[in-house]
């Protein structure tokens, strides 16, 4: 059984239909990148994953989606679910805080007091998120002073605190420079042996440095979705290869 | 036959725009030259008290003997206003302490429950209530709430707490909307990362949003302190005027606004009595500054963040 199963899955802003039909299965413990081009419903997918389009208003959808078997929207409490599938925003995110507070927010407010288990939470989640030594000494100052990168996987780091099974990320690269997309990126690949991740990228470089299996999204629908080096060397369908050749996008 | 226009226009275009230059310059510089005679002025005559009549700054301060149309034993006038300071700073802080938190609420309320309603019913709503000019607050103080208070509570009506329940009122809108445009000012990303996290809405609230604000917010707290500690004319309506410290809620009691407002008319320039009133008008101004110091610091280390 697939992690993450997404059947006839349709959403609608108001009048205008985002997804058509979509159906993926999302393996565990495997990268899965979502690529196409901008407004293609690639962004609005993934947010579905972890109900955050309940935040918007007129957003309407029909369809399944289950997590480990249980349908997100009748099985799961959303508080519930979002524990399970994290998120890792495009711009870095940390909260006006310090950094061991925004790492042990996430804890906190399900429930952790004691602050020998928080210590321990924010530690291993800081290492789990390749940040630990450089911020070890440093964990009261805040967590906005930190460079673009560090903020990046700071904000990964409060997301394992939760200690989710999926994490989603955003197209998390995009606002970095290249050595900490990089570092992010070796990041995302230890992430998987523990984790689940699927990753919106605008960076076809990137789907096909780190993920194993891609989806590719053409105005809503996804056109071909496999292992990734399938759709890279030998895609199916026409638009496939003329999106990963660059012809439009 | 082209050179010619251009050059009239040229010279055209300098004058006006030297004369825009010298407009602004004037008004810019008449609004400094204002502002500092009325310093000036103000200051020039608050220190008669301490100059003239040799009454000591510690005393003027500190002690609670009013009695300007006597002297004391050492032929200088009693003019100890600690009673007005200490009426002035206790109505404020009450109104500050009751307000703040109803006006937060009414912020988060605004912002964050109901962000349409409040738009278009709240906002407004407080909008109008700063328009409100005191004389209007003072009197439905007076007509209202100190018989009310007489009624059912006790003591005069006229009382310490009539006049904190009109500061209270008087100020809310002043913290509510500063507190929710700061609210407001915060990144959406705050709010989406503690969702994305498992949090609720309140949580959220509670532990992001309200932390972040927090710099806003309490430089709304200043101006509303600043705002109840400067008021006048509605204080003196409900307040009662009596000069002695309130020994409680009930009891009537004198501010160093009120006291300026009853005493004004009644005194003789020149004399010791009106020199005081300046004296207390000088100090209402130097605690003025004072705030708008705190509200400047408090701005200037938040753009530095």
């Amino acid at each position: 059984m697939q992690i993450i199963d997404v059947k006839g899955l349709n959403l609608f802003y108001g009048k205008n239909q985002a997804l058509k039909n979509v159906n993926i299965g999302i393996e565990r413990n495997k990268v899965t990148a979502l690529i196409g081009p901008s407004g293609c419903g690639k962004s609005t997918f993934l947010r579905t994953l972890n109900r955050m389009n309940d935040l918007i208003e007129n957003v309407r959808i029909t369809g399944d989606v289950t997590f480990e078997g249980k349908n997100i929207y009748k099985d799961y409490d959303v508080i519930e679910l979002r524990k399970k599938v994290g998120m890792v925003f495009q711009n870095p995110n940390p909260f006006p805080m310090s950094i061991f507070d925004n790492v042990a927010y996430g804890p906190r407010i399900h429930g952790i007091k004691n602050k020998r288990q928080l210590a321990e939470i924010v530690e291993r989640s800081l290492i789990g998120a390749a940040l630990w030594d450089e911020v070890k000494d440093r964990l009261n100052k805040s967590g906005i002073s930190l460079s673009g990168g560090q903020q990046q996987r700071l904000c990964i780091a409060r997301t394992l605190a939760v200690e989710p099974e999926v994490i989603l990320m955003d197209e998390p690269t995009s606002a970095l420079d290249p050595i900490s997309t990089s570092k992010v990126e070796d990041l995302i690949s230890k992430l998987k042996k523990e984790y689940t991740v699927v990753i919106v990228t605008h960076n076809m470089q990137q789907a096909g440095r780190i993920s194993d299996s891609t989806a590719f999204f053409l105005i809503g629908e996804i056109v071909e979705y496999g292992p990734t080096e399938e759709i890279f060397y030998k895609p199916k369908d026409k638009r496939t290869e003329d999106y990963i050749t660059g012809r439009f996008g | 036959m082209s050179n010619m226009g251009s050059s009239i226009n040229k010279k055209d275009y300098i004058k006006k725009e030297l004369f825009g230059k010298i407009y602004s310059t004037f008004c810019g510089l008449l609004i400094i030259v204002l502002t500092i005679s009325i310093v000036f002025f103000i200051a020039s005559k608050g220190i008669v008290t301490f100059t003239r009549n040799h009454v000591s700054v510690i005393d003027f301060i500190f002690s609670s003997k009013w009695a300007p149309e006597s002297l004391n034993s050492n032929g200088t006038p009693q003019l100890g206003s600690a009673i007005f300071i200490v009426g002035s700073i206790l109505v404020s802080l009450f109104a500050v302490i009751v307000s703040t938190p109803l006006s937060v609420c009414a912020a988060i309320f605004m912002t964050e429950i109901s962000p349409k309603f409040g738009e278009k019913l709240l906002r407004p709503s407080i909008e109008l209530f700063v328009g409100i000019p005191s004389v209007v607050y003072g009197w439905i103080g007076l007509s209202v709430l100190v018989p009310f208070i007489r009624k059912n509570i006790g003591g005069l009506g006229f009382s310490f707490l009539a006049g904190g329940i009109v500061l209270t009122i008087m100020i809310m809108p002043t913290i509510a909307s500063v507190a929710s445009d700061s609210l407001k000012s915060l990144p959406l990303n705050y709010k989406e990362a503690s969702f994305a996290l498992g949090a609720t809405r309140w949580q959220t609230i509670r532990k992001v949003l309200l932390p972040a604000a927090a710099p806003g917010i309490f430089t709304g707290v200043v101006l509303g302190l600043a705002r109840a500690f400067g008021e006048a004319l509605a204080v003196q309506m409900v307040i009662g005027n009596s000069i002695k410290i309130p020994s409680g809620l009930l009891d009537p009691t004198t501010t160093l606004t009120s006291i300026i407002t009853m005493d004004m008319g009644n005194t003789v320039s020149g004399s010791a009595w009106n020199n005081a009133l300046w004296s207390m008008a000088l100090l209402l101004l130097l605690i003025s500054f004072g705030f708008i110091l705190i509200i400047r610091k408090i701005s200037s280390r938040r753009s530095m963040r």
